[in-house]
């Protein structure tokens, strides 16, 4: 047993896991949470309180029911499960890729809110200039639109991060605690915690999660400010 | 694209109801005059592609941008209308130079030339590099102007491009603009309640109201026709007069109008320049013999060329002067019947002030507000 500082490979793994998980989570939710805030800010369609409430449903929903509907879902009998392990071979559940999916799922909400107010925040009279010089939807979108809600989808990009970093009830229950796989820093301070003598080993955890933390804060102002600079704000 | 728009556009736009038909020639300026709240902008609006008329039809020379009996509605993006706004609306997140080709990349690829004409004409070489946000008002607008431009649209709209700006940036961007609109070869509508602007810039007047289209025509005929009724409450017939500034003396600047000299408030403009004068109708006094210490000082030689009796019970009477111009006066009918005046009678006009944009103390922007 050593020092405070003595961060064994438990911890490592941990701290590994979780940033991969969390990631894999955001580069896969952020184009689906832009999207969807585009929908939301800008589109008149039928469904559309329908996607909105599904999109926000995990933020009002307990975690653990989330994992467990992604279960239902993904699992080897739930309908998207079985055909994913038919079509393509891939199990999911249980996996790095799982705990990724749960995290992301969670963290959604948090994200098309991001975006979706920096959308909302933007000069609808700037669209119409652009579609005045001859710009069509899509390319209005990429042109204007998103260049402008940057600042919102850096922001959806960092908090989404942390929110995937911190989660524990979704990914434990989808996922599973499977060290060096799924066993991200929440969940190994957990186990660390329901083990006799484990405090230390939390503590270091928990004083990992905290330097992260502050790390993603410093980090989320300063691409805040570059940011806005960039779009000319 | 070779010919002139014409617009003709009905429907209801929430309680608003719009129903306006007019041409705009294939060069020049077509000025949309009116009040605040005349509908000059919703007509915009619909030339543009952003409101729909309930039945209308908008031609662009031979291109049809929207028949409702045909069935052809082009979207915005297809209309080739390049499209100015009030507060100028450059993207913040590219640079002038970026701005200014986003149009033209979207309509065939950037011209070189074109570029560097546009840039030179509105005078951009030293702003390329800037963003938006580091440029003023006044640049702003001269940017915007630019970007419609490059996208080489068929028709250019102007919606107030000016009225955001204060005076002394006003005086900045108006040069500019008359550059453009002597070099564009597109119709240009521009849409102002400014009567100095209008004065300044347009050959042709479109004066709207509530939604109707009350007079239309050469700038200096609905002038004189007395129905530009947007003149801030003070609705009269006035005469536009072409002139070149003369020499400066004093408090006072000498321009010659046809022959005829008119003394002005001190103009800042060199000698030589092209400027517009108006002279309101109930500026004008009539008199059969040479007046003689008078305090105003531009009196005039003239013959009467007719008398029309107005609604308000006087008596707009056209005087051709002995020199060039036709001025305007407005007269009571007792005074019409106890001088005897007639068509071919002598007389000498006694104008008591000249409006022109540019004069010190900007007579001309007294009528705006």
């Amino acid at each position: 047993m050593g020092g405070l500082f003595d961060i064994g490979s438990e911890v490592w793994s941990a701290l590994g896991v979780s940033l991969v998980v969390a990631g894999r989570a955001v580069l896969f939710a952020l184009p689906l949470a832009v999207l969807a805030a585009w929908l939301l800010a800008r589109g008149r369609f039928p469904g559309r309180t329908a996607l909105d409430a599904l999109v926000h449903a995990p933020a009002v929903l307990p975690p653990v029911a989330v994992g467990f509907g992604l279960l239902l879902l993904f699992g080897v009998r739930g309908p998207i499960g079985a055909w994913l392990q038919q079509a393509l071979g891939v199990r999911l559940v249980f996996t790095s890729q799982a705990a990724s999916l749960a995290a992301g799922v969670m963290a959604f909400p948090l994200m098309v809110r991001s975006v979706r107010l920096s959308l909302e925040a933007a000069d609808p009279g700037l669209e119409i200039a652009a579609r005045s010089l001859g710009a069509a939807t899509w390319d209005r979108l990429f042109s204007v639109t998103l260049p402008l809600a940057l600042p919102g989808i850096a922001g959806a990009a960092v908090t989404g991060f942390a929110a995937c970093l911190g989660e524990f009830g979704a990914v434990i229950t989808f996922a599973g605690d499977v060290p060096g796989e799924t066993r991200t820093l929440p969940i190994a301070l957990y186990a660390a915690l329901q083990t006799p003598g484990g405090e230390g080993e939390a503590l270091r955890l928990a004083l990992i999660a905290l330097a992260i933390a502050i790390a993603a804060l410093i980090a989320a102002d300063l691409l805040d400010r570059r940011v806005r600079a960039w779009t000319g704000r | 694209m070779d010919g002139p728009l014409s617009v003709a556009g009905r429907g209801r736009f929430g309680a608003f109801s719009l129903d306006v038909a007019f041409e705009a020639p294939a060069a020049g300026v077509t000025a949309l005059f009116g009040r605040s709240g005349a509908g000059k902008s919703l007509t915009l609006g619909m030339i543009a592609g952003a409101v729909r008329p309930a039945q209308g039809r908008i031609a662009a020379g031979a291109r049809v941008l929207f028949d409702r009996a045909a069935g052809i509605d082009l979207p915005m993006e297809r209309r080739r209308i390049g499209w100015v706004f009030q507060d100028a609306r450059l993207f913040p997140h590219l640079s002038v130079a970026r701005n200014l080709a986003y149009g033209a990349q979207r309509a065939g690829g950037l011209d070189a030339s074109a570029f560097q004409a546009a840039v030179g004409v509105l005078g951009l070489e030293r702003l390329l590099e800037r963003r938006p946000r580091d440029l003023s008002g006044g640049e702003r607008q001269r940017v915007a102007v630019g970007r419609a431009l490059l996208a080489r649209p068929d028709v250019l709209l102007m919606d107030e491009p000016l009225s955001a700006l204060d005076q002394a940036r006003k005086q900045e961007v108006l040069p500019y603009l008359e550059r453009l609109k002597a070099e564009a070869r597109i119709p240009i509508v521009y849409v102002t309640h400014a009567l100095s602007e209008v004065v300044r810039l347009a050959d042709r007047l479109v004066v709207l109201e509530a939604g109707r289209v009350t007079a239309q025509g050469p700038l200096a005929e609905v002038l004189a026709s007395g129905e530009a009724p947007a003149m801030a409450g003070r609705s009269d017939a006035a005469a536009v007069l072409e002139g070149r500034v003369g020499a400066h003396a004093g408090a006072l600047t000498a321009v010659d109008c046809a022959g005829a000299r008119l003394l002005t408030p001190r103009l800042d403009a060199p000698p030589g320049a092209a400027v517009r004068l108006v002279v309101l109708a109930r500026d004008v006094l009539l008199a059969l013999h040479e007046p003689r210490g008078l305090s105003a000082r531009n009196v005039l030689a003239g013959q009467l060329l007719d008398l029309k009796p107005r609604a308000d019970g006087t008596v707009l009477a056209r005087v051709q002067l002995e020199a060039g111009p036709v001025v305007l006066a407005a007269i009571t009918e007792d005074a019409a019947q106890s001088l005897d005046l007639r068509p071919g009678v002598g007389v000498w006009a006694v104008v008591k002030s000249v409006a022109v944009e540019g004069a010190r103390g900007g007579l001309l922007a007294l009528f705006d507000e």
